[in-house]
């Protein structure tokens, strides 16, 4: 019985990485739910908005580097951040004013929206392809580690090892600090109550004097910023790809009713129960039972659950647990 | 006759189908208390909803203080001084009784916690539950939450659809009171109620309309001591 | 919610409009014949068919009930699975090694499932039937691997360069078309069963969901169809070229009439296929009117333009768009086999969701919901432009950056042409959507 390299295991294998992930699927559900709460639509080119704002950070990453700038052990790619979000949210602007805006007039049903977001998303897409192309594009810079197995092992002289990657600590702290400025916006600014308003009673917002324009254009800048930082967050830990932020809207959306469509906190609530359920189904538990369980008891196989190829069916059978039994979700978002 | 402050006059309309109002008259004169009575289907709450201009008339005007607002959306009669209180749907549920208030107010650039304070003198149990969620209080407490969000605009008129659909009686007569007391501030009250016989009691002038035209008009007294309103529409 | 209440309104079209168009489309095949090649021509119009199906099946769950599913693509590749399954030449030994372990642990797989609904629906409510549902799929899921394991490695290691899967029946390939049908209907009827009556947006999601996961488990369950190795060489239900360039008869006839043998050999091939296709077209299209007249037909609209109300007369809304829902699959299903029968092979690698499902939401949506002839025209014009997009965008480029001096931004915008073809479709849609909502042949 080894509690502590137990322990040690499932932190570095489990724990660690899943809490990177949960926080990059809780913004990004987070831009979801917004704009579902406000706009009353499943926007489907979520996605793909996170990949071109991604690569306007990546390109603009390229020019920092280009210029020699660089932040120190952190990524370059936050530096980059701001203008990343500044060039997105002008971008959504436009398609709000060219494409949702008309729409919103003639009243459109929401699945209509949810249709036209599909040409948005196809349109976006090219965009991305034709800039950036398909391949793996690799951006992350600055220091790799903040502490390596080796070191861990040498500092408390354990068997396993706990590696902490820059990328891992920067998303979780940039999450957090990106989620609660948001939580601030919306529960102590006079724009951010009014967007809460709206999203819980458009009819009466209007009746208060709310101005539907301004808060539907604060949504999509609210989401830009959200979009591009999971998309460079995610892109950092691990790679981009055009593609992969595609697939992304399985478990973004996942989390986002999870935790009930249009609930904030429901969002971050979502992106965690998706991460860690996603990772702890896929993952080998093989190690960490070995470690706790008597030798004569230690399992033969990789006591894996399901194969990572199916990370996306673990996010998907909590979505239909959750509309089959909690339609609303675990934070009683709106629903059916 | 002088003009009155608020004057629906002779409203003909409906929802883009057939009319619904047929050249119907709505006034209320400045502090006072003007109620729209009549049965099931009469048009009680469109011919409110005409006078806030939440639908297109075809014949008539709206006037407020002699000013013809026929033409303005509902949004701007907020900024022009009206204030309505929708029948259902009258909250922010997922919100803070406080920040009902706030939004109530968004209009408004100056300082707003003198209203505030007015409005929690006025309804002292939304003090007690201002951090609380107004979809979480009673059905009589969302009733003062939603008053209460109208009146942060400092309105002039405040109009009220079936304030007391689905209370209890003793929270309806609570809210009678509070809406006297709203009217001894000087703001007008238009409202559409169903408890025709309660509301006429508080009422200086009353409307009885059938099939979207006035039958009878009259003071709330008056009214009541009719024989033939009371047969017809109070249960004899 | 339908695309019949799609805001504008279009007048309906008259029967000489509806024959202009599609002889327009007609027309961009017969130019694309003779200026590029008729073998090229012929290979869009058998896809173009293939596609027109997908859209038939996709406009019986859009157009006809107003279901917004985005499963299409698993669909397809389930109808491709079928060709494997029914037709491919059976493997030696395979079933001997690991068939029954299989067939074991897929039945102990759907009866812990059964037995969990069962658990839940006669448990009292309350948090044993909880944990007791929980404890049933939990035993039965470490059943099912402890089964199911060891026969799918006894399959995958039977040689695994060339097999490593159960192998087909090695039936004739025509059959694998109905039988595709059969597969993507059982799916569907699973989906269904659990997805159907959520929410609009959620219903999206859902299949969303369940597309990416049949391909996944295609592209990973190597003993059923190889995974992404992929399974070559699937028979044809038409005469190969080779076997026909070798002929003398068929030289001979093709000299005399003054063609090149191997381009007639493949325009006769792609002709016989095109022959095929346009059969089971009719067939589905004809099925499909006759439906839709039948008072089948009238009460599955009644259903998509009033839920509520049609409910309210006692019609069992969410029964109906089960049925139209696994119908609508199974059509997609057909076309998913027909597809891959064309190909000669399956590749889970090539299902991508903007090419199988998004691209048919667009033939639908542009050719007309709710309008079998709308899909089969969108169907035939989408596909011709996707394929001619890339060409002729390349052209553009060209056209454009001719004057720019040489340098990575020409290299770049060269390369990054082939991309054209998203961003086009995704602006056909948007257009439709806003100028003509009810798309070129609207629903009568």
């Amino acid at each position: 019985m080894d509690i502590l390299n137990a322990l040690v295991t499932f932190l570095n294998f489990v724990f660690v990485p899943a809490l990177a992930y949960g926080a990059q699927l809780a913004l990004g559900a987070l831009g979801a739910t917004l704009i579902y709460g406000i706009l009353r639509f499943s926007n489907f080119a979520h996605g793909d908005t996170m990949a071109f704002g991604t690569m306007t950070v990546i390109l603009f990453t390229w020019g920092l580097q280009a210029l020699g700038i660089s932040f120190g052990p952190l990524p370059t790619a936050l530096l980059a951040l701001p203008f990343g979000i500044a060039v997105t949210a002008m971008l959504l602007l436009a398609t709000d004013r060219g494409v949702y805006r008309y729409y919103r007039r003639v009243k459109a049903a929401p699945v209509i929206l949810v249709m036209v977001s599909l040409g948005v998303m196809f349109i976006m897409n090219g965009i991305v392809r034709f800039i950036i192309g398909v391949g793996d594009v690799n951006f992350t810079d600055g220091e790799r580690f903040i502490i390596t197995a080796g070191q861990f092992r040498e500092m408390t002289g354990l068997q396993e090892g706990l590696a902490i990657r820059m990328t891992q600590a920067v998303t979780v702290v940039v999450a957090v600090i990106a989620v609660a400025l948001l939580f601030w916006f919306l529960q102590k600014t006079r724009t951010g109550k009014s967007m809460r308003a709206f999203s819980d009673n458009e009819d009466l917002a209007l009746l208060s004097g709310i101005n539907p324009d301004r808060v539907v254009a604060v949504t999509w800048i609210i989401a830009a910023a959200l979009a591009t930082t999971a998309g460079t967050l995610y892109g950092l830990d691990k790679s981009f790809k055009a593609f992969t932020y595609f697939q992304l809207l399985l478990p973004i959306f996942a989390a986002a009713i999870v935790g009930g469509l249009g609930s904030p906190i429901g969002a971050i609530a979502g992106g965690f129960v998706i991460a860690f359920s996603e990772v702890m189904v896929t993952y080998a538990w093989k190690k960490v039972i070995t470690y706790i369980v008597p030798e004569s008891m230690a399992p033969e196989g990789l006591v894996q659950l399901m194969s990572t190829d199916y990370k996306f069916a673990v996010s998907f059978a909590i979505l239909i647990i959750v509309l089959l039994f909690m339609p609303t979700g675990l934070f009683k978002g709106k629903s059916v | 006759m002088a003009e009155p402050f608020l004057i629906g006059d002779a409203m003909t309309g409906g929802y883009g189908g057939a009319d619904i109002l047929h050249d119907c008259t709505i006034a209320v004169e400045k502090g006072e208390i003007a109620v729209i009575v009549g049965p099931n289907g009469a048009g009680k709450s469109t011919a409110m909803k005409a006078v806030f201009g939440m639908l297109k008339l075809r014949k008539g005007a709206v006037r407020l203080k002699g000013e013809d607002i026929t033409t303005l959306t509902p949004q701007a009669r907020v900024a022009k001084g009206m204030a309505f209180v929708p029948q259902t749907h009258n909250i922010f549920t997922s919100m803070t009784v406080e920040e009902n208030l706030e939004m109530g107010a968004f209009l408004r650039r100056d300082d707003i916690t003198e209203t505030m304070e007015q409005v929690y003198e006025l309804f002292p149990i939304l003090r007690q539950k201002r951090y609380q969620a107004a979809g979480e209080l009673s059905g009589g407490q969302r009733q003062q939450v939603a008053v209460g969000r109208a009146l942060m605009t400092r309105p002039s008129v405040l109009m009220l659809d079936e304030p007391t659909a689905g209370v209890s009686p003793i929270v309806m007569d609570e809210l009678f009171d509070r809406i006297i007391e709203v009217a001894r501030t000087g703001i007008s009250i238009l409202m559409v109620e169903q408890n025709a016989r309660q509301a006429l009691e508080i009422a200086d002038k009353g409307y009885v309309l059938v099939q979207g035209a006035n039958r009878f008009t009259d003071t709330g007294k008056a009214l009541m001591a009719d024989p033939e309103v009371r047969r017809s529409f109070l249960g004899g | 919610m339908s695309g019949a209440q799609m805001t504008a309104q279009a007048s309906a079209q008259t029967p000489a409009k509806v024959a202009m168009m599609f002889a327009g489309v007609a027309l961009l095949f017969v130019l694309t014949g003779m200026f590029q090649s008729w073998n090229l021509a012929l290979a869009i119009v058998n896809m173009a068919l293939i596609s027109s199906i997908m859209a038939l099946g996709v406009n019986m769950q859009w157009g006809y009930a107003g279901l917004f599913s985005v499963g299409t693509m698993g669909f397809v590749a389930l109808g491709g699975l079928a060709v494997v399954l029914v037709s491919a030449a059976p493997v030696p030994g395979a079933w001997a090694l690991g068939g029954p372990g299989i067939v074991m642990g897929l039945i102990l797989g759907a009866l812990t499932i059964a037995a969990a609904i069962f658990v839940w629906a006669r448990m009292p409510r309350g948090r044993m039937r909880g944990f007791a549902t929980a404890a049933v799929l939990l035993g039965g899921f470490f059943a099912f691997r402890a089964v199911f394991d060891p026969a799918v490695a006894a399959v995958e290691a039977n040689n695994p360069a060339t097999a490593g899967n159960l192998g087909g029946l090695g039936l004739p390939v025509l059959l694998a078309w109905p039988a595709g049908g059969l597969l993507a209907a059982a799916a569907a009827w699973a989906i269904g069963k659990t997805a159907l009556g959520l929410r609009s947006d959620y219903l999206a999601i859902a299949t969303l969901g369940i597309a990416e996961i049949i391909i996944a488990v295609m592209k990973n369950e190597d003993w059923l169809a190889r995974g992404v190795k992929n399974v070559i060489s699937l028979p044809r239900p038409v005469p190969y070229e080779v076997d026909m360039q070798q002929s003398a008869a068929f030289v001979d006839w093709a000299t005399r009439w003054g063609f090149d043998p191997a381009t007639a050999s493949s325009i006769i091939v792609k002709l016989l296929y095109a022959a095929l296709f346009l059969i089971v077209l009719l067939a589905l299209i004809w099925l499909s009117e006759t439906a839709l007249k039948s008072p089948w037909g009238r009460m599955m609209r009644a259903i998509r333009d009033n839920e509520v109300s049609a409910a309210a007369m006692g019609k069992d809304v969410k029964r109906r768009h089960l049925q139209i829902f696994v119908l609508g699959s199974a059509v997609i299903g057909i076309a998913g086999a027909m597809m891959t029968t064309l190909d000669s092979q399956l590749t889970p690698g090539t299902y991508q969701p903007l090419r199988f499902t998004f691209l048919i939401w667009v033939m639908v949506i542009v050719g007309g919901s709710g309008n079998n002839w709308g899909s089969v025209l969108g169907g035939f014009l989408i596909w011709w432009l996707w394929v001619m997009v890339e060409p002729m965008g390349l052209w553009l480029i060209q056209m454009v950056t001719a004057p720019m001096a040489e340098g990575w931004l020409k290299t770049h915008l060269l390369d990054s042409a082939a991309h054209m073809r998203l961003m086009t479709m995704g602006i056909i849609l948007l257009l439709v959507l806003r100028f003509s909502p009810r798309g070129l042949i609207p629903e009568k």
